[in-house]
Order: C-alpha cells, then sequence, then structure tokens
C-alpha cells in the first residue's frame, strides 16, 4: 500500500490463570483494548499455563494480558518460565488487577513487563499493550509483514 | 395522582411549590441531570407532590405483615438485633478455627465459612500449586477438617452459613461432625450460602464444578434432602450480590435475584415439593453498595415485591412463604486500594444503608479487603463498625426509620417498577435459566460494568483517591493476609496421609454408591453425598465423582 505503513493490530490474549474466576476487570480491560482497535483474543478464567502457552503459539499472540484479583498472580513466575521454555520469552506479559505492592518486585523479576492495580487508566493500558506488541514484532522481525 | 386532594389537605401547596421552584431555578445556576446507578432520575427536592401516602396501607403496612416493605418481622432490630456474621475463610482449619473465635468473642452472632478456591474448582489440596492454598478462603476437604474448622463451636447454639455451592461437600462434611459429635441434625441451623448456581453461572466467580443442568439437579436434591432431614437449614440463598459485584446496577440485582428465586421456586414445584414449605426457607444475599439511598430504596422495593410475587404468581398467602429474609454484605466494589483507610468511612456508610433498609445478617468487609482477604487488625476493625452502629449509635430504636420519606418512598416506587420491567424479558425469554443459558444477563451486566467503569474514568462518578484526592505520599499498603507456608506444607501431608490411612474399601462403595445414585437421573443423590462425605471421601473426589456423572460446566463467555 502506501510506504507509511500502518502496524497491524496488535495481537493480545486476556486472560486469567490460577483458582479465580471473578472476571469484571479482564472483561473492561478487553473491551478497551478491542475499542483501541487491538486484535484480542479473550479467554474464560481459569485457565492451565499449558492452554496459555499453546494459546500464545496457535495465535500468533505479541503481549498476554493476565488478570488476578485473588492472590492468582502468584504463579505468574512459573508461567514466565514456560513461556521461556517454549522459546516465546519475546512476548510482553502485563498482570492487572489486584497485586500488593511487596509482590510487584517478585513479578518484575520473572520477567514481567507492567503491573496495572486500582485506578490504572485505559489510556496507560493501551499505550503500555502497544509498545510491548511493537517490541515483540520487532524481536520477532518484519517478514510478515511482507505481504 | 389527583391533585385535588392534596389542595384540599394542604391549601396553598401549589403555589408554594411554584414558588421554591422559582427560587431553585434562580440561584442554582448548571443544573445536571442526576441519575442515581439504577438510571433513575434524581430530582432536587421530593414532597407530597411526588409521594402522599394515600396507599400507606397497600404499599407500606405494618412491620411483620405483608407486603413487608417496613420490614419482616413485627420488632425488627428493635426487637433482635441482625446477625453479625463476618465472612471467614483463611490459611488452614486451625487457621480459620482462631479467627472465628476471636470474632465471636469481639461481636460475632453467627458464622460463616469461604473455603478455598482451590474447593471452589471442585479440586482438593493436593491437587493445585501450593503457593495458592488458603490466600482466599480455607482449605477444606474432609470431615475432619471441617472439625477442626469448627473445634469448641457449638455447633447446635449458632448459625452455620457455608459458602458451599454444588454438590454442597462443607455441608455434608457439617453434618458428618454433627453426627460425631451425637448432635441431631434437626438442631443444625443455617444456610447454603452459595447453593445459588445460576449466580455464579451469570458472574463467573468461582467454579464451573457440575454443569448447569447437574447443578440444577444437585440444588434440587439439596433442597428436599434439606426439607426431610435438616428442616432448619436455608438450603437456597439467592445471591443479588454476585450479580451486583460483576456490575449490574442496584435495581438489575435486585431483579435478576428475584427472577432467580422465581426459576428454583418453578423447578421445585415441578419436581412436585409444596411451594408454600419451599418458599419458607428461601432467604437471600445482597450486596450494599455506597449509592445510600438507592440501597435503602432497593431492598424495601425487592421486599415488597417478593411478597407480591409470592402471592400472585404461587399463589401462596402464608406471610411465612412471603417473606423476604436476606443477609448482605458491604460493597467490596466500593473499596479502594487507594488511601485505603478511607474504606472504614465507606463501609460504614453501606453498612448504615443495609441497616435501613432492613437485613437481618450482615458482612462489613474489612478495610484492607481490595488488597486481600483481611488480616486480624482489619477484620476486628469491620466487627467493631456493625458493635458501634448496634449499640452507640442508637440505629436500631426505630423501625424503618427513613419510611415515610417522601424521597425514599418515590425511589422505592421508583426502584420497584424498573424491577417488574427488568423482570419482563426475562420471562419472555423463558425464565432465568434460560436467559443465562443463551447469554442474556450476562450480556446486560456486562455492558452495566462497562459503563460505571467509563463513568468513574470520566469523572462523572468520583471516587475519593482515585479520580480526585489524590495522595500518593499518603498511599502505604497495608500488608495483605498470606497464609503461613510451613503450616500449609504439613496440611497437603497430612491429607495425603488420610487418604492412605482410611478405609479405601469404605470410601469406594461409598462413592460407587454416589456414581450409581447420580446416574439413576430420578434419585435424591445427596445422602450419598453424605455418606461418602462421611466414610472419608475427600471434596474433590465428591465432585470428580459427580462431574463424571453429571457433567463439567463450560463457562459461558458473553463479549
Amino acid at each position: 500500500m502506501s510506504a507509511s505503513v500502518a502496524a497491524p493490530p496488535a495481537r493480545v490474549l486476556v486472560t486469567k490463570i490460577g483458582l479465580d474466576g471473578h472476571d469484571r476487570g479482564s472483561r473492561i480491560v478487553a473491551s478497551y483494548l478491542r475499542d483501541a482497535g487491538m486484535e484480542v483474543i479473550y479467554t474464560p478464567p481459569w485457565q492451565s499455563i499449558d492452554s496459555v502457552v499453546n494459546m500464545a503459539v496457535q495465535e500468533d499472540i505479541e503481549v498476554i494480558g493476565l488478570s488476578s484479583l485473588a492472590t492468582d498472580h502468584l504463579v505468574v513466575p512459573e508461567l514466565m518460565q514456560r513461556l521461556r521454555s517454549a522459546g516465546l520469552g519475546e512476548i510482553g506479559v502485563i498482570v492487572g488487577g489486584i497485586v500488593p505492592d511487596s509482590e510487584h518486585p517478585m513479578l518484575l523479576e520473572a520477567g514481567v513487563s507492567n503491573i496495572f492495580g486500582p485506578g490504572a487508566t485505559r489510556e496507560e493500558i493501551i499505550a503500555c499493550v502497544a509498545d510491548l506488541a511493537a517490541n515483540t514484532r520487532s524481536v520477532r522481525g518484519t517478514d510478515q509483514e511482507s505481504d | 395522582m389527583s391533585r385535588d386532594p392534596l389542595q384540599l389537605v394542604l391549601p396553598g401547596f401549589e403555589q408554594e411549590l411554584a414558588d421554591w421552584r422559582g427560587r431553585y431555578q434562580a440561584q442554582i445556576g448548571e443544573d445536571p441531570v442526576v441519575r442515581n446507578r439504577s438510571g433513575i432520575e434524581i430530582r432536587p427536592l421530593y414532597t407530597p407532590d411526588d409521594w402522599t401516602g394515600n396507599r400507606y396501607l397497600e404499599d407500606l403496612g405494618f412491620p411483620g405483615k405483608p407486603p413487608f416493605t417496613r420490614g419482616v418481622y413485627p420488632t425488627m432490630h428493635r426487637g433482635r438485633r441482625w446477625s453479625q456474621r463476618q465472612l471467614i475463610g483463611l490459611g488452614t482449619p486451625e487457621d480459620y478455627n482462631a479467627r472465628v473465635k476471636c470474632l465471636l468473642d469481639s461481636g460475632g452472632s453467627a458464622i460463616s465459612l469461604i473455603p478455598c478456591n482451590s474447593v471452589f474448582r471442585g479440586v482438593d489440596c493436593d491437587e493445585v500449586s501450593s503457593s495458592l492454598l488458603g490466600t482466599c478462603g480455607t482449605v477444606v476437604n474432609t470431615v475432619s477438617h471441617m472439625d477442626a474448622c469448627l473445634d469448641g463451636v457449638a455447633i447446635a447454639e449458632i448459625s452455620t452459613a457455608l459458602n458451599d455451592p454444588s454438590p454442597f461437600t462443607l455441608f455434608a462434611f457439617l453434618l458428618g461432625i454433627a453426627k460425631q459429635r451425637d448432635i441431631p441434625w434437626t438442631r443444625i441451623a443455617g444456610t447454603s450460602n452459595q447453593s445459588d448456581y445460576i449466580s455464579h453461572f451469570v458472574a463467573n466467580h468461582m467454579f464451573y464444578r457440575l454443569s448447569l443442568p447437574g447443578s440444577r439437579r444437585v440444588l434440587l436434591d439439596h433442597i428436599e434432602f434439606c426439607q426431610q432431614q435438616v428442616p432448619s437449614w436455608n438450603a437456597v440463598s439467592v445471591v443479588g450480590q454476585h450479580m451486583q459485584q460483576a456490575g449490574a446496577t442496584p435495581a438489575q440485582a435486585m431483579a435478576f435475584a428475584i427472577c432467580t428465586a422465581i426459576q428454583y421456586a418453578d423447578d421445585c414445584i415441578a419436581r412436585g415439593m409444596d411451594a408454600e414449605t419451599v418458599l419458607r426457607r428461601f432467604t437471600f444475599f445482597f450486596d450494599i453498595s455506597i449509592s445510600f439511598f438507592e440501597e435503602v430504596a432497593k431492598f424495601r422495593a425487592g421486599r415488597r415485591l417478593w411478597a407480591r410475587i409470592v402471592r400472585d404468581r404461587f399463589g401462596v398467602n402464608d406471610p411465612r412463604a412471603m417473606r423476604f429474609r436476606f443477609h448482605a454484605q458491604t460493597s467490596g466494589v466500593d473499596l479502594t486500594r487507594q488511601q485505603p483507610a478511607n474504606n472504614i468511612a465507606r463501609i460504614t456508610l453501606q453498612a448504615l444503608a443495609g441497616i435501613f433498609g432492613g437485613l437481618q445478617s450482615m458482612h462489613t468487609d474489612g478495610y484492607d479487603e481490595a488488597i486481600s482477604c483481611p488480616t486480624i487488625e482489619s477484620a476486628k476493625i469491620a466487627m467493631a463498625t456493625q458493635n458501634i452502629l448496634r449499640d452507640e449509635a442508637h440505629l436500631c430504636d426505630v423501625i424503618d426509620p427513613l419510611g415515610g420519606s417522601y424521597y425514599l418512598e418515590t425511589l422505592t416506587d421508583q426502584i420497584e417498577a424498573e424491577i417488574e420491567d427488568l423482570i419482563k424479558p426475562i420471562d419472555a425469554a423463558g425464565g432465568m435459566y434460560n436467559a443465562v443459558e443463551s447469554g442474556l444477563v450476562q450480556g446486560i451486566i456486562g455492558q452495566s460494568a462497562l459503563a460505571f467503569q467509563e463513568r468513574i474514568e470520566s469523572g462523572r462518578q468520583k471516587v475519593v483517591g482515585v479520580n480526585c484526592y489524590k495522595d500518593d505520599l499518603e498511599d502505604v499498603e497495608p500488608s495483605p493476609y498470606r497464609p503461613d507456608p510451613i503450616a500449609m506444607e504439613r496440611l497437603v501431608a497430612d491429607f495425603l496421609r488420610h487418604k492412605e490411612q482410611r478405609s479405601k474399601r469404605g470410601t469406594r462403595v461409598t462413592l460407587d454408591e454416589l456414581a450409581r445414585a447420580a446416574s439413576s437421573k430420578s434419585e435424591n443423590i445427596f445422602a450419598a453425598v453424605v455418606e461418602s462425605a462421611a466414610a472419608g471421601a475427600t471434596h474433590g473426589e465428591i465432585v470428580a465423582c459427580l462431574r463424571a456423572e453429571l457433567g463439567f460446566g463450560d463457562p459461558l463467555i458473553v463479549p
């Protein structure tokens, strides 16, 4: 098309792992991202870590947004480990919901890019996801954009 | 709406009203439309022009008589204070026991038990990552866990609410310890606080342990079993709270709860149960948001409408079956992670709305519940909040003290009308079960959740510390509750030992019997659930057995 190539929409997986099913937050964030023009793959709660890794591969995911209300963020480091072993370390992962300050370092050290707590705005979240998607795409190379 | 009587009783009223209106408009300047959370337009002043009281006997009447607008009992809180029933769920059974005893010593008059999310998911403690055990509820997988939870608690004397969704294993464990303690089941009183599977499917809250049809059958089995064997147990608690926490407006939450109650009553009647007997044990469970007058009106309107529905839809005229008894919980959605101590003020206001709304039982949140399960410090403040409201503030002196307010009575009428409007499409869809299966209800709630969030983000709905009066320096987060990992490891080890040491044959025989009862389609499975639990079967085993027979529920996602 034109010389100024519009970036394709970010491909984002919005999901919940662990044991809790409160999905008000994840549904709202999924709507925000969809309204911002992103390709959102939304799942029900209670995904296993395996299924998240599989979806990330099958859906060519660039960013994973995990919602946690009731301490499920405590198993996110395990997911990060598994993504890396599956060769998906370039995927940006963000966590949203209730994560106590004292547990932020654990997630950041495990490779989570950003944590959005209560009060985070739509704009901040969208900007972060767009950046992470661009980053994933640049790591993966530009060969998919040639058509 | 005839004006003439008003002019006769209050000569000059019209003129004075017009005069005030003129002065109001001259002074107010910009006067944007105000709407409450249910979308009802709120005017600046209410007078006898809005509500005259000329339908007092039909619409309000007296406490303890239909339509119960002013309360379900003749004496209400003046005669009997509400049950101070804090939701409790944390750590190991021993942690739970210590917390329960502490809260009973601090003013609690009834108890509740929230199990760990692993229990809600239908699995045992050895099947999940140990880091998630006990963070938001107590690990209860066996009769002996329940025994430890309630060690030293007089279960025949106190009302127990179990947050125990289908297939009600916690209830089976409770009956197991009653037997061990030689307490007849007829003396066990309380509520299956999460028996409302429809609300779980709607709000996606915690579990999909059994399929929708499977859950429907098991609830009916549970109701029937309780009627016959545990007559003081409220087998049905309809949870409007889940709907409101998921985003429903107060009017929507009340409407959907009433539709759910209608569905359960219809199902019981279709099975051949007696409507009057069934309805006498129905209870409800609601959220109390900080939209103060709206919440008071919601409870009064729901109470009145339910009495009318019981009479008109079910043809039941026994006042005991028309009573809209409810537990309510201060809303977690209104609490903020920012400046968390402010939540104490929010919780107090919410609780006040619940008390003026005429509740029978209340949970006040801990101020740190936007961060974690309450710590002991915040749980004690939450209990003290109830004590202060009950004992210091003279709130219990008068029954339905806001009744007769022009505003509140108008709002009660408007919310009742709104609830009736919301019930119509659910009726048209064939009732709540169908409306949930098709996603209709979830779609409505999702829209409301999004609209509310947009009001907060745009600043139209102010939230102190979130979109105004922000103060990052003051924003110190309380430490979250986390269970002791060593105690949790020990619990899992003990659990594995229990599975080794129990009579394997006894457990297998009872679980086989449960599977057979479930596959029979017509047999009541609940006796077999109780037998399996008593024989040492675990929560996860009972759920797995029923899942194999009745199917596993898949969450329905509504875009």
